[in-house]
């Protein structure tokens, strides 16, 4: 911890935004420098919310591990979980059977779309409207009300295991997901004329925050960040895992590198979800929703690596194996951590209202930074 | 001339951005008839049958249970919520016969992830439906399953 200074020598206050911030979406504490209100300088301090995730899960067994990172990324948990299990799959040389990979990814869409409504509401409640939260709250409720009678739970979701899923879809599962497609479609204009269109929103938003593909690139942003600066990078479509390769969707790619871009590659990606849903939601194949595997699992001694697309970016899961029950290390490499490593350069030369914004559409969950 | 004319459709058109959003929110306000809340303490929600609220031990009507003690759910259990208390009971025949004593539940380090129920194999302990969990005491969190007076159903093994 350094020590609390107002000013620094050549006279520029220094501002503490955070622990403790409403626009932080957390517990993430930010030192501005600051020029009347135009920011010279920001270093984020983390740290406030370590649960020291990955040593924990050192001593926990192959099918304990993977719950506690529902905790990590908890607005994305479902896919955080696929993630481990498909590591965990690859060490054990498990075939996940076809109707388990299916519903891995109706699933692991239907989180991405309640993450990026949370997202859009949050947003605009940050940039001062309120009510497009609860209108984003409406439809995320009927993911919710989904996530609840398929998989239990209604946040922290650990549905996705080693070899499969943890219990087959709920009876009313395709019923359900089809009448929040079209619900979802009915309103998505609505969404788009409160706060797309809205010209508060556009002048807060447009020209704010570039970030460009060089950067990008140096600063290893990932997901929606850096497609917004018109670097391809989702895994889905360039490492394709799962059942994604037999799967027509489009990556969404803006070229502007601002917030409206990364709000638009966003609110696009919404779009796309739907449309991956729609694909496979009546062509579940039938069959056995679990593979065989043994009760204690055992990982052969040798290292494993998984990435994956999250609703915030790339996630890699990393596991170190001597052959025992348990991980001899884990590392995740969250996408938050490095995105929010570009919000200095991204907000420099900006005012104070518009880091509100870029650290918006930047998306960052606090407990995905720290782990 | 043309800075004049640029400027007021300008205006014009973020009037009329901020109208057709005003227009949105006017229209829920006058239709109120999808209300999406409910009023809890009056009006309590029937939760999806498997929600995890917490784990419970079914018993039948002669009190009996399925639970043999063999501690599959407390290794299953990735932060020890689970203690299982085993005694031996004298059967008939002489024999020692392994039977729980208490099966003990720690609610309040329970984070309802499933793993005991899947690693069940005899189907003993389930997730029930309730959600309100709150006591004044974090004494009275931590719960013996078993009943009093309750014994192993005859035919599980």
């Amino acid at each position: 911890m350094r020590n609390v200074v107002d000013t620094t020598p050549e006279g520029n206050m220094v501002l503490n935004v955070g622990p403790q911030h409403p626009s932080t979406h957390g517990v993430l504490h930010l030192f501005i420098t600051v020029n009347g209100e135009t920011i010279l300088n920001l270093d984020p301090n983390i740290g406030y919310i370590h649960r020291s995730i990955e040593k924990m899960c050192e001593s926990l067994s192959y099918r304990q591990f993977i719950y506690s990172t529902s905790r990590m990324d908890y607005l994305s948990a479902h896919m955080n979980n696929h993630g481990c299990a498909l590591t965990v799959e690859k060490g054990l040389q498990v075939e996940v059977p076809e109707r388990a990979e299916v519903i891995r990814i109706i699933i692991s869409e239907l989180t991405r779309l309640a993450s990026h409504q949370l997202w859009w509401g949050s947003l605009a409640m940050d940039l001062g409207a309120l009510s497009p939260f609860f209108y984003a709250f409406r439809e995320r409720e009927m993911i919710t009300d989904i996530m609840e009678e398929t998989c239990g739970a209604r946040l922290t979701m650990n549905y996705i295991v080693p070899g499969g899923v943890m219990a087959d879809i709920h009876p009313d599962f395709q019923r359900k997901v089809k009448e929040f497609i079209v619900q979802f479609k009915s309103k998505i204009g609505e969404y788009h004329e409160l706060v797309t269109d809205n010209v508060i929103f556009q002048n807060r938003t447009k020209g704010i925050g570039i970030l460009s593909k060089e950067d990008a690139i140096s600063y290893g942003c990932t997901g929606p960040t850096a497609r917004g600066s018109g670097l391809s990078c989702d895994i889905r479509k360039i490492y394709p895992y799962s059942a994604y390769k037999n799967i027509q969707f489009k990556e969404i790619l803006e070229t502007e590198g601002d917030s409206f871009a990364r709000y638009m590659v966003r609110m696009r990606e919404m779009e796309e979800s739907v449309h991956i849903i729609e694909q496979l939601i009546d062509n579940i194949p039938e069959g056995e929703f679990q593979a065989k595997t043994k009760a204690v699992l055992k990982l052969p001694k040798g290292e494993f690596y998984t990435r994956l697309e999250t609703a915030r970016g790339e996630l890699g899961v990393y596991i170190v194996s001597e052959g025992g029950t348990t991980p001899y290390r884990i590392k995740f490499r969250s996408p938050g951590f490095s995105n929010l490593s570009a919000l200095n350069h991204m907000v420099k030369g900006h005012k104070i209202g518009d880091l509100v914004s870029v650290m918006g559409t930047l998306d960052l969950v606090i407990p995905d930074i720290d782990r | 001339m043309s800075f004049l004319s640029n400027y007021i459709k300008e205006v014009y058109g973020a009037v009329s951005s901020l109208l057709i959003g005003m227009k949105r929110t006017g229209y829920y306000l006058t239709h109120n008839k999808e209300v999406i809340t409910e009023e809890y303490p009056e009006f309590k929600a029937k939760m999806a049958d498997r929600f995890r609220g917490e784990v419970v031990m079914t018993h039948d009507a002669q009190n009996e249970h399925a639970c043999t003690g063999c501690s599959a759910c407390e290794l299953a259990c990735p932060n020890g919520t689970i203690k299982i208390l085993n005694k031996f009971d004298i059967t008939p025949e002489g024999k020692k016969k392994k039977a729980i004593d208490s099966f003990v539940y720690h609610l309040e380090l329970c984070t309802m992830c499933n793993l005991c129920i899947v690693a069940c194999p005899t189907d003993a302990i389930k997730m029930s439906q309730n959600f309100e969990h709150s006591v004044y005491d974090r004494r009275l969190l931590t719960k013996q399953l078993n009943f009093p007076g309750s014994k192993l159903r005859e035919g599980v093994e």
